[in-house]
């Protein structure tokens, strides 16, 4: 019989953890896709973060590192300082990108740091039970903002690629989502993109991916994904922020 | 061997270049800033990476990074900026990643100054962040063995994958001596097959990782930890003794206050009083050896800090009731005078 469809190489054999309908799944084997593609497995070493994707290091084929929280780009600097010629990509949710590790973040892009950050937008902290996140919209309820994010008292939500974009050392920044085919190849495509980048040497890329999480919206999947679709597309368009000249 | 004068910030940077570091990450702040700048200067001459970091806090994460990738890495750092980066030493134990951290102490809490303090003997040896976890600590009383201390922190920290700290103060860093740069023949070490260097080949995906959500499982590798602590503090506890012979009373002194008061002890020589100087090399483990090879004819023990009485806890654990144990110290960055601990050592004989 002929294969049509198979576990990527670069994903270990194993069931996640993640609850149904959660985007973590699709962008980790859009990632280990991207990685067999380039033929890279051999030489990447990936970063997890503090939060649902802490447990990336037993879903991923490749040599990975558990950072501390938000401290991931950090982490991954001092892997690519040490060891030029991998490849080496941070994998992070918004409360360990956009809040905590703001710092890291921002510094990383400003280096031009030659590394590769998977951004996992949702607008909420998933591992601790659903707290407000830097991301999470004007209005949103979470566990900490039970009356819908306040401006008055809880300010706005932080876009990262629009953020990122005035700096001088990032060579790619995109925004995709994460609903419906066209744009999980686009996402893909970016994803790609980004590793390419580390590849040819350009500096900094990130791929911000905006993605469901049912359960703590409170939400059937289906309805978080038109969530995605409807409102958080609204507060951060996907598209490409920066990119390398042509010629 | 050429002796060359060099004060101690730089001397130690040499050190660890010849040592095989191969990473250095830091963030400025004083006084230590010689040993970055030295870095800065020379690593990339030499093959190696300097990279000031945007934080403490990144630059120990950047030395996890690097040590994980298997290099030699070090960082270095004054007391409020080791404070920051305890919550990356605390992975770094958890994760058994092997590096060194160097602390050119300075005066606190909070902001404190920047004159020569000890007062974060507490924070050394007692971990300093959180879980349970110990990191070895050096603390050299000059130049030269400021630079020795240099390779023998980073074997020590290879061949036990944990963090060595080297524990030095404002006056260590900043004092000329003269030194000599060794040659030393490579330690026979354990090959680093846990990097993740990428599986270049290998079969299964190495992970460097400080979480077990199983308690079961953390239990296991606590107590594994401290399997390797006791190890270590059975084989690596280091020290000294001065004019001990024939003493009755000892002083007990670690860093530059060891210097200081070795000259005290030698003026309470000149009257006649028998008192020696116990000058531990490591903190952690802490050298309760010493106290066991005097205790016999020992009849009190004074502790001379520039804090307001830390590694005092550590002589009386060592001590055990056996004799008397005096305090003397001077913090926020005063340093006492050989005259001042002499009148100390003389207050110690009246009493016992």
């Amino acid at each position: 019989m002929k294969v049509v469809f198979e576990r990527p190489k670069s994903l270990q054999p194993t069931k996640t953890h993640y609850c149904p309908g959660c985007g973590h799944g699709v962008i980790h084997r859009l990632v280990a896709e991207v990685i067999d593609e380039l033929g890279i497995q051999d030489k990447t070493i990936g970063v997890a973060p503090v939060g649902c994707a802490v447990l990336a290091y037993n879903y991923f084929d490749v040599d990975m590192q558990q950072a501390a929280h938000g401290r991931a780009p950090a982490v991954a600097t001092g892997i690519k300082r040490a060891l030029p010629d991998r490849v080496v990509f941070t994998y992070q949710g918004d409360g360990d990108l956009a809040a905590i590790g703001t710092a890291e973040i921002v510094h990383a892009a400003a280096r031009g740091e030659n590394i590769t950050v998977i951004f996992v937008n949702n607008a909420i902290y998933g591992m601790t039970g659903g707290q407000m996140a830097p991301t999470t919209l004007v209005g949103q309820r979470t566990e900490t903002s039970p009356y819908g994010r306040d401006p008055q008292v809880a300010g706005y939500p932080i876009r990262v690629c629009e953020m990122l974009a005035t700096l001088d050392g990032p060579s790619f920044l995109a925004r995709a989502e994460l609903t419906d085919v066209k744009n999980i190849n686009k996402a893909k495509s970016y994803i790609k993109k980004a590793f390419e980048m580390q590849l040819a040497g350009k500096g900094f890329s990130l791929v911000e991916i905006l993605s469901p999480c049912p359960t703590n919206w409170g939400m059937k999947p289906i309805d978080a994904v038109e969530w995605v679709k409807k409102e958080m597309v609204k507060v951060f368009p996907p598209g490409v922020f920066k990119e390398p000249k042509e010629g | 061997m050429e002796k060359v004068l060099m004060k101690g910030n730089e001397a130690l940077a040499e050190a660890a270049i010849r040592a095989g570091c191969k990473c250095f990450f830091g963030y400025p702040i004083t006084p230590q800033s010689e040993l970055p700048a030295y870095l800065a200067r020379e690593m990339p001459k030499r093959g190696g990476v300097f990279l000031q970091a945007e934080s403490e806090v990144a630059a120990i994460n950047m030395v996890y990074g690097a040590a994980g990738a298997g290099v030699r890495v070090m960082t270095s750092s004054s007391s409020p900026g080791i404070s920051l980066k305890q919550e990356g030493i605390s992975y770094l134990c958890g994760a058994e990643l092997p590096c060194v951290i160097v602390n050119i102490m300075r005066g606190g809490p909070g902001l404190g100054d920047i004159q020569p303090a000890q007062s974060d003997y507490f924070q050394a040896t007692r971990g300093g962040g959180h879980g349970d976890y110990r990191t070895i600590v050096l603390a050299p009383a000059s130049v030269q063995e400021l630079v020795d201390l240099v390779y023998d922190a980073f074997d020590l920290a290879d061949k036990y994958r944990n963090p060595v700290l080297i524990l030095g103060d404002g006056i260590l860093g900043q004092m000329m001596e003269p030194v000599v740069f060794k040659e030393r023949p490579a330690k026979e070490l354990p090959p680093k097959t846990w990097a993740t260097t990428g599986k270049m080949g290998r079969q299964k995906s190495n992970v460097i990782n400080s979480l077990y959500l199983d308690p079961v499982k953390l239990e296991e590798h606590n107590r594994k930890l401290f399997k390797k602590y006791q190890e270590i503090e059975q084989k690596e506890a280091r020290y000294e003794i001065l004019n001990g012979d024939d003493a009755e009373y000892f002083v007990v002194a670690y860093g530059i206050c060891a210097r200081i008061a070795h000259a005290a002890v030698e003026m309470a020589r000149e009257e006649g009083i028998k008192v020696g100087l116990i000058r531990p090399i490591t903190l952690w483990p802490y050298p309760k050896k010493a106290f066991e090879e005097v205790l016999p004819r020992a009849k009190a023990f004074l502790t001379v800090e520039l804090s307001c009485g830390q590694m005092v806890e550590d002589v009386k654990l060592s001590v055990e009731g056996r004799a008397p144990v005096y305090f003397y110290g001077r913090t926020g960055g005063m340093v006492p005078t050989a005259e001042e601990i002499f009148e100390e050592i003389k207050k110690m004989r009246g009493l016992s």
